[in-house]
């Protein structure tokens, strides 16, 4: 069975809100409608986002570490929002285990959003109707698109390549190959809400410099010039250094 | 969470409504077995519909809560997983019952349908109060569980939430009830406002141990495991919106910690005081001037404990937006 999924490289996240504008753009442009926003030039702007990119502050000065934290549904594999919908518009797909709403369904009762410990869920004010991250549905399947643009908008627009996208139950995907190997985690597992979106987490970039690498074991003397040229006989690695 | 206003009027009024009719009920069921005179057939019907009323007054508040309410109807289809979807399919079908309670008792159409074998008649009313019991009962839990099946909100995951909302509307129908007897049968007053007591105590009683266990809860969740970064010091520095979004309007109430707890001893004395020793002081001298005030006093209050449920639970997705409560 097939669960798609982000996974979000935090080591690697500038935090530049591309995927969020990126997003924005995309889903607001859709068939679906857009994504309504109340006073995007006055004085207290807000709307309806999929994705935001929070930002923490990790530790205590001088020792700190600025991480960006982007944030959208993660897809989970049992998700707690579905259930409790008591009309049927919150689903998660069989196919490809994405969770959607279907906008025409929505009461707008908000219940889904109280079953979120993520508050991944956020209500669409002026149509009032629960709106949440799609994957870009409309567009990973999207034939007339070319294969390489067939991935969820965040994913495209990330400069960085912080967000991969993929299948979490194919063991040779590029995304479960990146959690197998960066030490991919989960959000709030104690909910048991078995997130599809996984974090990869920061990572020390050290560099392990051995002692040979500084200085040539092979030259003792440390006298530093041109190798004697070897015999025309000898054998050689390559055509090059051959008379 | 922020309280959502029509929620809190919808379960205190279906509360009063579900109270009343199972007040009525008992004393009608004391009366089957003439431990209580039978009242008039009018006493029973005017009361059920008079829990009608409250119910009906309920239904229309909780359509303010539903950004689509013209697609209310859809509601019922998800019964097999959802408690809300149940409630929207008990909530109509008790009302059918009150109605049909009422009809029966006012229209004079109350049949023997069964003799048992000790020679008690069973009347269509019974039948149908006994029906209206299990379906107020069954509305209690639904409206319960609603709250009590969210295991993020530790609050209210407990069963005590459930047995809270049976209480609290037992306690908020029988002093109505009371209240209705001692206009219309002032005999009944005694019986009903005894139970009123019991309940109202045993409400006190449960909703204590309630705020005693949700004051020493631990929340599960931490910053830590909400971003999974293992560091003590973790503190937020943007939250991905100048101008603040739904989950920051939607799971903060945006009081103050001494308004949350002056509310707390508000709903204390109104709902479980005031009425308690009203109803003490009833006994000896049955006035309907101190049951009415007992009454709405205990409705005021109750509106302060469904606000303080509310407000008193503390979302988890909050970790996301410490910047703002």
């Amino acid at each position: 069975m097939t669960q798609l999924a982000l996974v979000i490289d935090l080591n690697v996240c500038v935090g530049c809100h591309a995927c969020v504008t990126s997003c924005k753009e995309w889903n607001t442009s859709g068939a679906a409608g857009p994504l309504c926003d109340e006073n995007p030039y006055g004085a207290d702007p807000t709307g309806t986002f999929f994705n935001r990119v929070q930002t923490f502050e990790v530790g205590q000065y001088p020792n700190t570490e600025t991480v960006h934290f982007p944030k959208s549904c993660l897809h989970c594999e049992d998700p707690p929002c579905v259930p409790v919908c008591p009309t049927g518009a919150s689903y998660k797909r069989k196919q490809d285990g994405i969770v959607l709403v279907d906008y025409d369904k929505c009461i707008g009762c908000k219940y889904c959003t109280w079953a979120c410990p993520y508050g991944a869920r956020e209500i669409d004010e002026k149509q009032q109707v629960m709106k949440k991250c799609t994957l870009c549905v409309d567009r990973i399947y999207d034939q007339a698109l070319p294969e390489a643009d067939r991935k969820p908008s965040c994913v495209k627009a990330c400069p960085t390549s912080a967000r991969l996208f993929g299948d979490v139950h194919d063991p040779e995907s590029v995304v479960s190959k990146a959690i197998r190997e960066n030490a991919g985690y989960a959000l709030m597992p104690e909910w048991g809400t078995h997130p599809a979106n996984h974090y990869l987490p920061r990572r020390k970039t050290n560099m392990k410099i051995h002692e040979d690498e500084l200085e040539r074991v092979d030259n003792p003397l440390k006298v530093d010039g041109k190798l004697p040229k070897p015999n025309m006989k000898d054998p050689t690695l390559d055509d090059v250094t051959t008379w | 969470m922020k309280p959502a206003l029509s929620v809190v009027f919808l379960t205190t009024l279906i509360g009063a409504g579900q109270g009343l009719f199972l007040a009525l009920f008992t004393q009608q069921s004391y009366a089957l077995f003439d431990l209580l005179p039978h009242q008039q057939a009018s006493f029973y019907g005017w009361g059920s519909l008079l829990a009608l009323l409250f119910t009906i007054s309920g239904l229309v508040a909780s359509f303010f809560h539903l950004g689509r309410p013209e697609r209310a109807w859809r509601a019922a289809a998800q019964w097999r997983t959802s408690w809300l979807s149940r409630e929207v399919i008990v909530l109509p079908a008790f009302m059918g019952i009150l109605f049909l309670y009422a009809a029966a008792h006012l229209g004079g159409f109350d049949p023997v349908l069964v003799v048992l074998p000790s020679g008690l008649n069973i009347h269509a009313t019974i039948a149908l109060g006994i029906l209206g019991t299990l379906l107020a009962f069954a509305l209690f839990l639904c409206t319960g569980m609603i709250y009590a099946c969210l295991r993020f909100l530790q609050e209210w995951h407990t069963p005590l939430t459930v047995v809270n909302f049976i209480l609290l509307g037992g306690s908020s129908g029988f002093i109505l009830a009371t209240l209705y007897a001692a206009l219309f049968s002032p005999t009944q007053v005694g019986f009903l406002g005894g139970w009123a007591s019991i309940i109202t105590v045993l409400a006190l009683l449960v909703r204590s141990a309630s705020l005693w266990r949700n004051a020493r809860l631990r929340p599960k969740s931490t910053m830590q495991t909400a971003i999974g970064i293992k560091h003590p010091r973790i503190v937020q520095k943007a939250q991905g919106a100048m101008g603040g979004s739904f989950n920051t309007r939607e799971f903060f109430h945006g009081k103050s910690e001494s308004f949350v707890s002056r509310i707390k001893a508000f709903f204390l004395i109104f709902v479980f005081a005031v009425p308690l020793l009203i109803l003490a002081f009833n006994f000896s001298n049955a006035s309907v001037a101190l049951l009415c005030v007992a009454f709405f006093a205990q409705y005021a209050g109750l509106l302060a404990e469904r606000w303080y449920f509310f407000a008193e639970a503390k979302h988890p997705q909050n970790l996301y937006y410490q910047g703002k409560s």
